[in-house]
């Protein structure tokens, strides 16, 4: 029963708060987003002791076989954790702006978080699909409607753009699925699993193209990440902070739950491809960071080459990659959505994100520069930090894949040093510029995300092992389909 | 059965009635009238019977279809409003009537075992159609779109009956159950060849009628020409009851020389796709683009009809549903817009109509995009399902390639569908408050509900098929 509270919970407070737009929608939604998130800890905490996973079926379109199945294990629970986590600060970083009592943003995020959700915990695959397919709605929604300079043209691209990838990977599920024993067939992930494996490598090799393109969109992996800096650029901050913090995980969690377990020959035909590329995001992207003058731009190549990182790892199908990549996923969230959210503070102050305008917030705040410095050190994944804990996994799995991918990787540790210091460094310190002046101290609204977000960094990065056991076993249970 | 002889009844008293009784009370009757036609025609559930000297058949599947089409009809009926010609012009009760008679025609093509029937039914629907096409006389497009409909029509019509002769030149048999055993018993070398090109012919005339590539050049005028009440029932009834004698005729009656026809029937349907869709992106009119998003839908539609399995028969009807509750929805958003728009801008029926629809108009711009989202086949939509049935169908007997083709096509139409999102929810634009009548609302709402249950829960219908 605590599965579809979950899951519904969220929809339900979302539709109402866009039919109803009720006054405090800004109060209605935060409270729903807290009490998602206990209730989720709950459930957590539950998996964690018995060490079981939750489940959930009931009947929905008997006669093809589909059914509405959920299910929490150690992999779900992280990325189901990691949303409930985030979308209290997401709506706590609309406080005090004229968004908070905007019932249909408010209620927009809320629907998001449902299908993402709903997306995280699915065992059906068609299930699995259509919550995929559903969280686009709502962050289109958001992102051209309250989004900032030629949001339509964005947005558009970005909605064409990840529904076209998603097509295929449609086709394949359906591919798979028509394979399976039975008159109905079933689209139970666990079957499909046993049925592709059954599939010769030359299908397998297909489908797994048709399932990357997908996820690879969804992340995005290079070559196909040409919507993403103008989306994340042009969404506003929460839009952005739900794209970046929880829905691209959508994509990692997909190569995780189905293309790794389901086609073991097919990445041994194209996975070598799909790494190389991913690495080659990972140097592309920073590269491109570097050189950004918006501060908001420069985060996205930022995360564009984090998430390289992690698919990378995943993909060499190691046990270390795919616990540091779900430990990643956790840490990138986090600082990802930390480090929008001061670019959003700076910009509600000075009306702009241009890293040349900017210079000596220090002096004026000094909250946020530490909490800042902080999160950037987390995305540097400096020792003691949370992104360390990770990106050392992530490292070490692909340099037991390829010694020479693995320094080529280890490259984006120099990179990402470079750009997060260049970033801290022309907006923080440095001269006054005549727009910081008169930068106003942090209010409580803005403290209250900020700090508890630091502490986070800190606790991921001295206490790994808590997440690291939980998602342990059903990690293992992957790794052992792979042979 | 008794349903077709009570709505000819009714539709002839409706003539009748127009002396005495204004428009709205004949809206009422009419509706009572579908409404008693539709409690008949489910009364033979699970009785599967002959009629007519065993010209006419009632099965569960021509029930479902006759169900579909008579709540296309009633939908149309209750979105109806003087059918948009100003009072002067409008003869309701011969509209009404016509209608009524229409509806008749496509219950027999959805439940013939004769093919005079279905020759009948397709002859009775289209002249209504013809007529109907043609009833906004003061209008040019409108009279322009008939004469183009009747003399396409009428060479259609030619052509079907050509192929008819043809199939009972070589078998020697109207019956339809007759036709299936004759070819099941005759081996393919004995046959005579002309009865392969009397199936073509057959076939030819009736993807006419629904407007698949290459013969859908009538379309996007005729759709475009006539009123828009009309358009929609044109694309829900017709399309539907068309389909409903293709899938019979080719899978019931000529299963048994599949082979000789199926590559046909992919060519064109992927054709269809090719054509609809893309050309559906150039339109700046959402009318134009929905006549053209109704021939990507044929395509799709044909992607099933060729199946010799016993799941399609459910996926088609599953499909006609979705499309006919999806396409009466945007069509009555177009028509409450375009009408507010008249007079105000110079083409009330393009997209910048729609600007800015969603600011005092929350619940038009829903249900217009839920439909659009439904054509799309966006999830939580019955859309949705209906593309997932037609792919998986399609996949079980190895057909790559169209569904590949048709992939890439859906997200050709994302494109056109999102423009008509778009121009509501994110262009500014001067449209107040619009007053809608209480029957168009709760006509348009069901559409909406109906498309949004039957995306979320598909087994409420899919069962019952």
């Amino acid at each position: 029963m605590n599965l579809l509270f979950i899951l519904f919970f969220p929809l339900l407070v979302g539709a109402f708060l866009l039919i109803a737009k009720p006054k405090h929608a800004f109060i209605i939604s935060l409270s729903a987003a807290i009490l998602e998130a206990i209730a989720t800890g709950f459930l957590l905490y539950q998996i964690n002791e018995t060490s079981l996973a939750i489940t959930y079926m009931h009947d929905w379109i008997p006669e093809v076989g589909i059914q509405f199945s959920l299910k929490a294990d150690g992999i779900s629970g992280i990325l189901i954790g990691l949303c409930a986590l985030l979308l209290p600060f997401i709506i706590g970083s609309t406080a005090k702006t004229e968004k908070a009592d905007h019932a249909q943003y408010q209620g927009l995020m809320l629907l998001m978080q449902s299908a993402m959700m709903g997306a995280f915990l699915a065992k059906d695959a068609f299930l699995f699909y259509f919550f995929f397919e559903a969280s686009l709605l709502p962050i289109y929604f958001l992102a051209s409607k309250f989004g900032g300079e030629n949001k339509s043209a964005i947005t558009f691209k970005f909605l064409i753009y990840t529904i076209f990838g998603s097509l295929f990977l449609f086709i394949g599920l359906i591919f798979v699925y028509l394979r399976t024993p039975g008159t109905t067939h079933s689209a139970d992930i666990e079957t499909l699993y046993l049925t592709a494996h059954n599939l010769s490598s030359v299908t397998q090799g297909y489908l797994f193209l048709a399932f990357f393109i997908a996820f690879a969109i969804k992340m995005p992996i290079f070559p196909f990440h040409t919507w993403q800096p103008d989306t994340y650029t042009t969404s506003p901050s929460q839009g952005t902070m739900l794209l970046s913090g929880v829905m691209l995980k959508m994509g990692t969690y997909g190569v995780i739950r189905l293309i790794i377990p389901m086609f073991p020959l097919g990445i041994s035909i194209w996975g070598n491809t799909a790494i190389v590329l991913s690495i080659i995001g990972v140097i592309y992207g920073s590269i491109i960071a570097i050189q950004q003058k918006d501060a908001k731009r420069l985060l996205a190549y930022s995360s564009f080459a984090h998430v390289g990182l992690i698919s990378a790892g995943m993909l060499t199908q190691s046990f270390e990659g795919l616990q540091g990549a779900l430990y990643q996923m956790l840490s990138h969230g986090i600082n990802v959505i930390g480090l929008f959210f001061v670019v959003e503070i700076i910009e509600r102050r000075t009306k702009t994100r241009e890293l040349a305008q900017l210079g000596g917030i220090t002096q004026s705040s000094y909250v946020l520069t530490v909490s800042f410095i902080i999160l950037s050190l987390g995305s540097v994944a400096l020792p003691l930090t949370n992104g360390f804990i990770g990106e050392f996994i992530l490292l070490k799995s692909i340099f037991d894949y390829s010694f020479v991918l693995g320094i080529v990787a280890g490259i984006t540790i120099i990179l990402g040093a470079v750009y997060t210091l260049r970033l801290i460094q022309k907006s923080m310190f440095g001269n006054v510029s005549r727009i910081t002046t008169e930068f106003s101290k942090l209010t409580l609204e803005e403290k209250m995300v900020l700090i508890p977000l630091s502490i986070f960094v800190f606790l991921g990065g001295i206490f790994p092992n808590t997440i690291l056991h939980f998602s342990e076993e059903s990690v293992l249970q992957i790794t052992q389909l792979m042979k | 059965m008794t349903a077709i002889i009570a709505l000819s009844l009714f539709g002839i008293s409706n003539l009748f009635l127009g002396f005495w009784f204004p428009r709205k009370v004949l809206q009422i009757l009419t509706l009572l009238f579908l409404a008693i036609g539709m409690g008949l025609t489910a009364i033979d559930w699970n009785h599967e019977l002959l009629w007519f000297g065993n010209m006419f058949r009632t099965s569960n599947t021509s029930i479902n279809f006759s169900l579909i089409i008579q709540l296309a009809a009633f939908l149309v009926v209750a979105l109806s409003r003087g059918f948009g010609v100003d009072d002067e012009h409008t003869h309701p009760a011969e509209y009404y009537a016509i209608l009524l008679f229409s509806v008749v025609g496509a219950i027999l093509m959805v439940s013939f075992d004769h093919m005079i029937m279905l020759f009948v039914g397709l002859e009775i629907l289209s002249v209504a159609m013809y007529v109907l096409t043609g009833s906004d006389k003061r209008n040019l497009k409108s009279n322009e779109a008939a004469l183009k409909y009747f003399l396409m029509g009428a060479f259609a019509t030619g052509i079907l009956l050509f192929g008819i002769t043809l199939v009972y030149g070589a078998t020697r048999s109207f019956y339809v159950s007759n036709l299936a055993n004759i070819i099941a018993a005759t081996a393919p070398e004995s046959m005579p060849s002309f009865l392969y090109i009397g199936v073509l012919l057959m076939v030819v005339g009736l993807l006419f009628k629904v407007s698949a590539a290459p013969f859908h050049f009538w379309t996007p005028d005729v759709y475009d020409g006539a009123p828009t009440i009309f358009t929609m029932f044109m694309s829900t009834v017709v399309k539907t009851a068309g389909f409903a004698a293709l899938y019979h005729i080719l899978s019931g009656v000529f299963g048994g020389i599949y082979s000789t026809w199926v590559l046909t029937i992919y060519f064109i349907s992927m054709l269809t796709l090719i054509i609809g869709n893309v050309t559906a992106a150039y339109q700046q009119s959402v009318k134009r683009m929905l006549a053209y998003s109704s021939i990507s839908h044929a395509g799709y539609m044909l992607m099933t009809v060729s199946a010799k399995q016993i799941s399609s028969t459910s996926t088609i009807l599953y499909y006609s549903l979705s499309y006919t509750l999806a396409t009466v929805a945007a069509f009555a958003v177009l028509i409450i817009v375009s009408e507010y728009q008249t007079g105000r801008k110079e083409k009330p029926e393009d997209y910048a109509s729609f600007a800015g629809l969603s600011k005092n108009n929350p619940g038009l711009a829903f249900c217009f995009t839920i439909s659009l989202l439904s054509l799309a086949g966006i999830p939580l939509t019955a859309g949705f399902w209906g593309k997932f049935f037609i792919f998986s169908d399609s996949f079980n007997r190895n057909i790559i390639y169209p569904v590949i083709l048709a992939i890439l096509m859906s997200a050709v139409g994302i494109y056109y569908y999102f423009k008509g999102i778009i121009s509501m929810y994110f262009k500014d634009g001067d449209i107040e408050k619009i007053q809608v009548p209480i029957l168009f609302r709760i006509a348009l709402w069901f559409c909406t509900i109906a498309t949004l249950a039957l995306g979320v829960y598909p087994n409420m219908v899919k069962s019952l098929f």
